[in-house]
């Protein structure tokens, strides 16, 4: 997503200079920050009240809560930057609850020398994003560590959603039978951001998918109140993401690995680079599992919404008490999904 | 993605599986040696095996160079990094391998020592260039086909007159690994597995050409065929050998003509020479001592062989007593004869070489193939 704000160059003009360590302790330096950066473009009326935390009101139904952290190199990639990871991060998990998310909390903590100017780009980029989500950031706080002892900037971001009475989502509801459909390609925002790793600089311009899935998850329930898992491939990829599943749930799996949509530019990227795309990280996709008699009017309301046009149903839930997930290969084989040992990439996410 | 999908097509991976199960003599079995870590990759990531007739059978070679390296290689490059504060570059696979102490170069590094994952031999080059007043060594591995980049780092450091850059050389040869393999003296102890013919690493004959396995298909009367990476290439490769099987031949054939040559490739060849020169010996991980097996850096660059620059203490080095790898580099054993696999040691905790890579057969089998333990592999129905 690129930020298009007139008022960007304008304000990133005016804010000069760098973090120091005055922005953190507390007096009128760290007043200026907040006002001028924080407030001005995430501004709403929790944060008008001004108070060391958010007077929220009444909700009536249950509650979720998600915390994610964001550390990632490099800040700003091709779709998307940290401040957007981070308000659709956080989105994200409520979503796969099931949840409608109404609130978030944003914490930075800041390195000694990083410019003011891209902190402000990364805030208004979360500014947007929260826009789009319909989700607004409500109360923050800002800390800044020497220099050397930061990577930039870290953000840490908190959300609450409400849940209704009727829906159950969980790892541990995926029963043999079930189908699995996945919402999206698979793999681009790993591959983004690896596109922009010093000296691994490739030619196609590949852009990260980091969207809010709230209104496509929305959607979905409304479609099918019974789905019976959410959850966004995030690190780990799809491999992950299931494997978890698979062992919440004591079953097996078995996707077929042509019906898995992927970008040909990612597939190939991947080709390049030694990985595979089902290993590789997503931040606007959605894997659901739902009864097989289900699975058709799933599918189509996620076709008919703009984030899960290229929705496919990838593979089916098997009873299998090793917990395997297993995949029909291209080639008309078979083998093991795993979940990646280690660390298959750079840090991404 | 054209040239490469062809490779991997359904539809023609059936008409090879027909030609194959049409040729395969049901009254013996075949067993095919890949020596190479890309294969044994190749096969499990497409599950090929699941295409092969019941009597044709894969047999895991050696040829991943993170596997065959000896632990006290790994140990001096933690000292290289702890002792002597070097910035040493090295590519991902490396850092996850255990030293005697069951340390790695990730621990080393968390506890304090300068290593950095590099994806080239420029990385290290830039990195050398961006620290003047750091000794930045480049541990390097691989069989032929990474030399030649490693060639052309030492070349251009010399060119510059870079002064904080040597290469720590663990290049290794394939040829005489697969002669080993067929008749060392361990192969008494050990036993063989019978291997009838051999997939030949294509990657390494891209440099050095197919020629040199003309000597084994004729002295151990192997019928060798040189494959590419491709799953399809593999199974054309396997046809081709069991034809040769067959027909009672045994000859070098060049499947992946598409970039092998009879030659390889004289300037990659040229550049390596001039470079580097033949080790008396090399002790290989798994497969002990063998001569003539690895390169080291010529006199004439001795400036850039952190062998020579930096004083090494490490002389020796212990294995894992119950790893097998010995046995599984050679054949003889599965994965799945070992009695740590997959309780003790599994991708997240290897104990040995053959777990860490992912070209390693303990780790291709963990991830891609230990399902065929547990269930019976179930096929795709034809659409
Ligand atoms: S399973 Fe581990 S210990 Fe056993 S042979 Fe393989 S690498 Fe060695």
């Amino acid at each position: 997503m690129t930020v298009a704000n007139p008022r960007l160059a304008a304000d990133t003009a005016r804010v000069r200079g760098s973090v120091d360590m005055t922005h953190g302790a507390g007096g009128r330096a760290m007043a200026e920050l907040i006002r001028d950066i924080f407030h001005k473009h995430l501004a709403n009326q929790y944060l008008a009240q001004g108070n060391d935390g958010a007077l929220l009101g009444n909700v009536s139904g249950r509650l979720v809560m998600a915390a994610d952290s964001h550390v990632i190199s490099p800040l700003f990639f091709p779709g998307g930057d940290i401040g957007a990871l981070s308000v659709h991060g956080t989105v994200n998990d409520v979503a796969m609850m099931g949840a409608r998310p109404l609130w978030l909390s944003a914490s930075f903590i800041l390195e000694e020398g990083f410019s003011l100017a891209e902190l402000e780009k990364i805030v208004v980029s979360m500014a947007l994003a929260a826009r789009q989500a319909g989700v607004p950031v409500v109360t923050g706080d800002t800390k800044v560590v020497e220099k050397g002892k930061g990577d930039g900037v870290f953000i840490s971001t908190t959300g609450i959603g409400v849940l209704s009475e009727a829906t159950d989502i969980a790892g541990s509801n995926a029963r043999p039978g079930d189908a699995i459909i996945a919402s999206g390609t698979m793999g681009d925002h790993g591959i983004a951001i690896l596109s922009k790793r010093e000296n691994l600089d490739f030619e196609t311009e590949i852009l990260s998918d980091t969207q809010p899935l709230n209104d496509l998850v929305a959607a979905m329930l409304a479609a099918v109140p019974g789905i019976r898992v959410l959850r966004d491939p995030t690190r780990g990829g799809l491999s992950a993401t299931l494997n978890e599943i698979a062992h919440q749930s004591k079953v097996g799996m078995v996707i077929k690995e042509r019906a898995v949509p992927v970008k040909p530019e990612v597939a190939a990227a991947c080709e390049l680079l030694g990985l595979d795309p089902l290993n590789v990280a997503n931040e606007g996709k959605v894997i659901a599992i739902c009864a097989a008699h289900d699975a058709a009017t799933l599918l189509a309301s996620m076709r008919t919404h703009p984030k899960g046009h290229d929705a496919a149903i990838i593979g089916e839930v098997v009873a299998d008490e090793h917990a395997l997930v297993t995949t029909h290969t291209r080639l008309g084989g078979m083998r093991v999904v795993d979940w990646i040992a280690g660390e298959q990439l750079p840090r991404i996410c | 993605m054209k040239y490469v999908d062809e490779y991997r097509d359904q539809e023609l991976a059936r008409t090879v599986a027909a030609a194959i199960a049409a040729e395969v003599d049901h009254g013996r079995s075949y067993h095919f040696m890949e020596f190479c870590g890309g294969h044994t990759h190749a096969i499990f990531r497409y599950g090929v095996q699941d295409l092969m007739p019941e009597n044709v059978h894969f047999v895991h070679g050696p040829g991943c160079p993170v596997c065959v390296l000896p632990v006290s290689r790994l140990d001096d490059a933690v000292e290289l990094a702890e002792r002597h504060g070097v910035i040493l570059c090295t590519y991902g696979d490396m850092m996850r391998v255990p030293d005697t102490k069951q340390r790695n170069l990730i621990r080393a590094k968390a506890d304090g020592a300068d290593v950095r994952m590099v994806y080239s031999t420029l990385d290290a080059l830039r990195i050398a260039r961006e620290n003047p007043d750091r000794q930045v060594v480049f541990f390097a591995i691989g069989f032929e086909t990474t030399t030649p980049p490693t060639a052309a780092a030492l070349k251009a450091a010399e060119a510059e007159g870079l002064k904080n850059f040597s290469v720590f050389c663990n290049h290794v040869l394939t040829p005489p690994a697969i002669s080993h393999i067929l008749q060392s003296p361990e192969v008494r102890d050990l036993g063989i597995v019978k291997i009838d013919g051999f997939l030949g690493p294509s990657h390494v004959s891209s440099v050095i050409g197919s020629r040199p396995y003309e000597f084994f298909a004729e002295e151990f009367q192997k019928p060798i065929v040189i494959a590419g990476f491709e799953p399809l290439d593999v199974m054309q490769s396997v046809l081709m050998l069991i034809r040769q099987v067959n027909e009672g031949r045994h000859e070098v054939e060049n499947e992946y003509i598409r970039v092998v040559t009879e030659e390889g490739n004289f300037k990659a060849q040229a550049l390596v020479s001039e470079v580097f020169e033949l080790r008396k010996s090399f002790a290989w991980r798994g497969l002990g001592i063998i001569p003539k097996s690895a390169l080291r850096v010529r006199d004439a660059y001795a400036d850039f062989d952190a062998e020579k620059r930096f004083e090494l203490s490490v002389k020796a080095s212990r294995e894992a007593k119950s790893c097998e790898c010995p046995s599984i580099l050679r054949g003889v054993k599965k994965p799945t004869d070992c009695k740590l696999f997959a309780t003790v040691c599994t991708p997240q905790n290897p104990i040995g070489s053959c777990m860490v890579s992912p070209e390693g057969a303990c780790a291709a089998y963990w991830t891609y193939g230990r399902f065929r333990e547990q269930q019976p592999s179930k096929l795709e129905p034809a659409e």
